[in-house]
């Protein structure tokens, strides 16, 4: 079949089966992402942006990226948070260069414009010329020259923005089943960052919230997880989504392991396999109920993650139809015991680029983008569980995937 | 600080044979240049010089580096590959009753098998070393790594 990429997007047709079916097309076709673009990442959406407590106090700033556009999230002297645009509006250019730090003002570097924490142009200089030579227009005014800001929005220590002045509040845009699923985690405690990692995945974007969304995979790819029973598909569980099908929640409860007919098709289960050192996976209840992994995938950026101990912000910045970075920022509570923070630090080694169990997630993204990727008129199948896109008390299903995509077509236009 | 020649050559010895078994799949014989209570990460430059504790591996005692080869064994999905360990610049910066302090500079290559060689990790170790029995050990191993961001998966330990 010949590499069909230049397609022009008004000729691409989502094919027949709806949501149980997705073209390849749409893991590889440029113009499909710079739509993804802007109608996703920078449309009627919050994204995530960073933790509060990344910079907290007046002046600290860290570049972050939404999208593929580069932003930076600062503090300004009040506390107020705000996230701008990283483009001097001057000439255009990447003003902020260093990842993080602390500021009295940001300054470009080429002729030397600034501007005060709240994003106002403070200081052109040359304004008034030199020695009565030159200098801007008696009709250049500064206050038309502020960074470009976007809403922002904070709740429980997480920071969301959106370049949508039309989307609702964020509180409304997580809804009734998200927002308790949102504050279980961001309770008003004080959080304590642990650390960052990051990870260049050969895939597209999208491929990291299949992962997410389809909880039957853990337990036949993650021998690592089955065998210890922190992730099975015979604990109970269950799959929940928003109204619109946008923002989804794979979520487990630990149950008592027993061999049954249903899991010896879980060839992979090593009932024999004991760790030598067991302080590292050592995981105590720390929320109210018996859930022990809460996975939730937030439109269009985020999972917020709970693996037993381990918690953190996972973002995707894509990086073309065919890359995309995984940001990892692991945290914990300002009230957390020396003991919990440990506990944290050594079940992370289950997560991120070197994890015992995501190391098969980012391996077999490579194999999926790899598999798709020359045949962008082929489909792939989602009817495990059936045809809906309703919210189901069990794991062996794809149902939180095809409610993406209805999402996802609505919004793109297919 | 004056440091008998013989003992500088052990310990480079010791970070060659350390590459070598990792370069050549011994990754059984790797727990083996550790001791039993010994402390091994490999942290990002910038959590590092933050003070900010999260490591990508964390291995507080011989068992558990022995937990992560059984999972790259038995458990880990990961497409093959090879590794190749350049080590050098080897630095002996103290030495006292817990040991000898060394850090030396590192370059992993990576090979995944039908694709060219990429460079995949590179950073220093910041290692300190003690004796056992006559033979040279890792008490602790930190491998600090110049960029944040990982080329999708480190399976082989650092």
């Amino acid at each position: 079949m010949p590499h069909d990429n230049a397609t022009p997007i008004s000729d691409r047709h989502w094919p027949e089966g709806g949501v149980t079916r997705v073209p390849y097309w749409a893991y590889s076709d440029p113009e499909v992402y710079r739509r993804e673009i802007d109608l996703i990442f920078c449309g009627e959406s919050w994204a995530y942006i960073g933790l509060g407590v990344e910079i907290p106090n007046p002046g600290d700033y860290k570049q972050v990226t939404l999208g593929d556009r580069p932003l930076v999230m600062s503090r300004d002297r009040d506390g107020d948070i705000h996230v701008f645009v990283n483009r001097c509006a001057h000439r255009g250019v990447k003003f902020c260069r260093q990842p993080w730090g602390n500021v009295k003002q940001f300054t470009c570097p080429y002729h030397l414009w600034s501007y005060d924490l709240t994003g106002k142009l403070r200081g052109v200089p040359f304004r008034h010329g030199v020695k009565g030579q030159g200098g801007m227009p008696e009709t250049f005014k500064r206050e038309d020259y502020s960074l470009e800001e976007l809403r922002v929005s904070t709740r429980g220590g997480a920071v969301f923005a959106t370049f949508s002045t039309a989307v609702e509040s964020f509180e409304d845009y997580l809804g009734p089943t998200f927002l308790p699923l949102y504050d279980r985690m961001f309770d008003g405690r004080a959080l304590t960052l642990l650390g960052y990692t990051q990870q260049l995945i050969p895939s597209n974007w999208k491929l990291m919230f299949e992962n997410l969304k389809d909880p039957y995979h853990a337990s036949l790819m993650h021998v690592f997880l089955v065998t210890f029973g922190l992730f099975r598909a015979d604990n109970p569980s269950a799959i929940k989504m928003d109204q619109k099908g946008r923002h989804g929640a794979l979520i487990s409860m630990k149950g008592n392991q027993q061999s049954t007919a249903d899991n010896a098709e879980m060839q992979n289960l090593k009932s024999d396999l004991h760790l030598r050192d067991p302080r590292l996976i050592d995981p105590v209840r720390e929320y109210p109920g018996t859930e022990t992994v809460v996975m939730q995938t937030l439109w269009p950026n985020l999972i917020v993650q709970q693996q037993s101990n381990t918690l953190a912000m996972r973002q995707l910045i894509p990086r073309g139809p065919e890359s995309f970075e995984l940001s990892w920022t692991f945290f914990g509570y300002a009230d957390d015991t020396a003991e919990m923070t440990l506990r944290r630090l050594r079940q992370a080694n289950l997560m991120g680029p070197a994890g015992l169990v995501s190391v098969d997630d980012s391996e077999v993204m490579k194999l999926s983008q790899a598999g798709v990727s020359p045949h962008p008129n082929a489909t792939g199948l989602f009817e495990m569980g059936g045809y809906d896109t309703d919210d189901t008390e069990h794991m062996v299903t794809e149902a939180a995937i095809r409610a993406f995509y209805d999402y996802y077509c609505h919004v793109m236009g297919f | 600080m004056s440091v008998p020649i013989e003992l500088r050559l052990e310990i480079e010895d010791l970070l060659q044979a350390y590459g070598a078994a990792l370069d050549h799949d011994e990754l059984e014989q790797w727990p083996q240049f550790f001791t039993d209570d010994c402390f091994y990460q490999v942290i990002p430059r910038e959590n590092y010089d933050r003070g900010l504790p999260l490591a990508l591996i964390r291995c507080e005692s011989k068992g558990m580096l022995e937990d992560r080869i059984y999972a790259i064994r038995e458990t880990l999905m990961f497409e093959p590959r090879y590794v190749r360990h350049l080590i050098s610049g080897v630095r002996i910066t103290g030495q006292d009753e817990y040991g000898i302090m060394a850090e030396a500079n590192y370059a992993v290559f990576e090979t995944p098998l039908n694709e060219l060689t990429r460079v995949f990790n590179v950073g220093r170790y910041l290692d300190r070393i003690v004796r056992e029995d006559g033979v040279l050990k890792f008490a602790e191993k930190h491998c600090v790594f110049d960029s944040l961001l990982v080329p999708n998966s480190i399976v082989i330990p650092i």
